[in-house]
């Protein structure tokens, strides 16, 4: 049995819901350090997206900002923001958008505004960024978040970016024709949306997780599905590829210029 | 016609004490040395556009020039948060900093609406998000033709825009390659601009033939400072320095060693202290 953390089960699984012909756009960390690793092991034709304007983006190292020079130099074409958003987003040419945030609720529902009340904030987080029009405009989500009581709540103190809304046909009600959250990937078990309901439901928990850990680490009451799968453990070959990406990045932003 | 002159000498001109002021760069090619020269000569009140705040931001509010911010994304990217940003929202230090919170979808829409002398930017968003109810200036629009809904915000239509550039002619043509942002965008919109630059040639020589993104007679001032784009990147030149993004995070931290830096590093210092940045890598061929 290989040695490995709960966050490399987490980046790991994640990279496994990317296709090979996926166009995936590209949030910093997490999401990132996944797409990446898929690129680099069983998805080399996926093609990368990064909210800089970089299309079809091959880092060798993980950029710690959105439009970190590797981004660009290893793209295929680089397009001004303005373009990326229209064209390329709200076009509707993107088939996975990929999100983390501080806060989600049952829903999949994001925040990554304000913790406690908008204009009296207990914590300022950095905002929306580009997430609103992603969670609307990819062809489906992808969420990778790590669980905790704090972060898997009943509430969200603010609705940043939809994920189900209230639940049902809550997105068609909008207007909004694309799928929304179809995986919540945590570093204790996957998600996936109730075909009616729309709630996320514990679909497969990673190895050595007991449905407890999951239920003590989530603010709602989770519901499991009927048949949950035990989700693969992590191969020799992710393992190593999601390693040395990460020790390369490291040796990168180590240096200072 | 753009005026090849000091970059003190371009913010005196350009920048003045309640003034909307859009200084753009998405990641690559902020502009710095321009931010540390409002500051030094003290400007207030201003109303500050900017998709990602960034350090840029970060120190300008710290410093108290700012009244108003109007952003999308307002954090230290892949570190955490901007210290400065958030001490003066949390506990409005050292001022009350209003905000109008946008996404990035609508900042850049709202860009290319001012560039194209548009009241208003439309597409398709906000949908079931908060954003609007905090945000007075997002409305719905309908769409007279497919009666779809879409979100509606106004254009940006800066009284300054403040970018940097890889490099300008002697005329004040400027040119950039890379991550190309809304550079050209908030120009375009903005009454006045002031544009630094890495070098100023005589001849711009082999390039792209669509690097040029703003002729001499759309720009305001054009200022060579070499490094001015310090500790973001500038493609071709120098990298972006992430150790001191991360070393940022310390000094923001806390207030009195934002403001020992901030004395050390911009009051008593001028544009030529970024010269010590500035590199320029040898072409790839």
């Amino acid at each position: 049995m290989a040695d490995y953390k709960p966050n490399e089960m987490m980046t790991i699984a994640a990279s496994r819901a990317l296709k090979d012909t996926d166009v995936c756009f590209v949030g910093i960390g997490q999401p990132s350090a996944a797409a990446n690793l898929a690129r680099l092991n069983h998805a080399p034709n996926v093609t990368l997206i990064y909210e800089s304007g970089t299309l079809g983006t091959k880092p060798s190292v993980l950029p710690l900002s959105i439009g970190d020079g590797e981004l660009c130099e290893t793209a295929l074409t680089t397009v001004s923001v303005p373009e990326m958003f229209r064209y390329w987003l709200q076009g509707g040419r993107i088939s996975v958008g990929f999100l983390g945030g501080a806060q989600i609720d049952k829903y999949a529902n994001l925040n990554t505004t304000v913790v406690g009340d908008y204009n009296k904030p207990k914590v300022r987080l950095p905002g929306g960024g580009g997430a609103p029009e992603i969670a609307i405009s990819c062809g489906e989500i992808f969420i990778i978040m790590k669980q905790s009581k704090r972060s898997f709540v009943n509430k969200i103190d603010f609705f940043t970016s939809i994920g189900h809304g209230s639940g049902g046909d809550s997105r068609e009600k909008f207007g909004v024709r694309t799928k929304g959250p179809t995986r919540l990937i945590t570093d204790l078990a996957i998600y996936e949306p109730d075909a009616e309901t729309k709630e996320m439901v514990v679909t497969s928990i990673h190895p050595g997780v007991t449905r407890e850990a999951i239920q003590e680490n989530t603010g709602w009451t989770v519901r499991f599905a009927n048949d949950v799968a035990r989700t693969a453990e992590p191969t020799k070959q992710e393992l190593e590829i999601l390693r040395d990406l990460n020790a390369r990045t490291a040796r990168a932003h180590g240096e200072a210029a | 016609m753009a005026r090849i002159v000091s970059l003190a000498e371009a913010v005196k001109a350009a920048v003045r004490d309640g003034d909307t002021v859009a200084m753009e760069g998405f990641t690559h090619l902020i502009p710095h040395a321009a931010g540390h020269e409002i500051i030094r000569q003290g400007r207030k009140h201003l109303t500050l556009i900017r998709m990602t705040p960034d350090l840029i931001y970060d120190q300008l509010i710290g410093m108290g020039c700012a009244g108003k911010l109007i952003f999308s994304w307002g954090g230290n990217p892949g570190v955490g948060s901007l210290h400065r940003f958030r001490d003066a929202v949390e506990n409005g230090w050292p001022n009350r900093l209003e905000i109008v919170e946008h996404s990035h979808a609508a900042m850049a829409n709202a860009y290319e609406a001012g560039a194209a002398n548009l009241p208003f930017a439309a597409f398709r968003g906000y949908i079931g998000s908060d954003l609007p109810k905090v945000n007075p200036h997002i409305k719905r629009i309908t769409c007279p033709f497919t009666g779809e809904s879409l979100a509606a915000v106004p254009s940006h239509r800066p009284d300054v825009a403040v970018i940097h550039a890889q490099r300008a002619d002697r005329k004040g043509n400027v040119m950039i390659e890379g991550v190309l942002g809304v550079q050209k965008e908030a120009v375009l919109a903005s009454k006045r601009s002031i544009v630094t630059v890495e070098e100023i040639v005589d001849d711009f020589g082999p390039r792209n033939l669509n690097a040029v993104i703003l002729p001499s007679w759309t720009v305001g001032y054009v200022a060579e400072v070499p490094g001015g784009a310090f500790p973001s990147y500038a493609q071709g030149y120098y990298p972006r320095n992430n150790a001191f993004y991360k070393e940022w995070d310390e000094i923001a931290r806390e207030r009195d060693t934002f403001l020992a830096w901030m004395k050390a590093n911009v009051l008593e210092k001028g544009p030529d202290a970024f010269r010590q940045y500035a590199r320029k890598l040898e072409a790839a061929e």
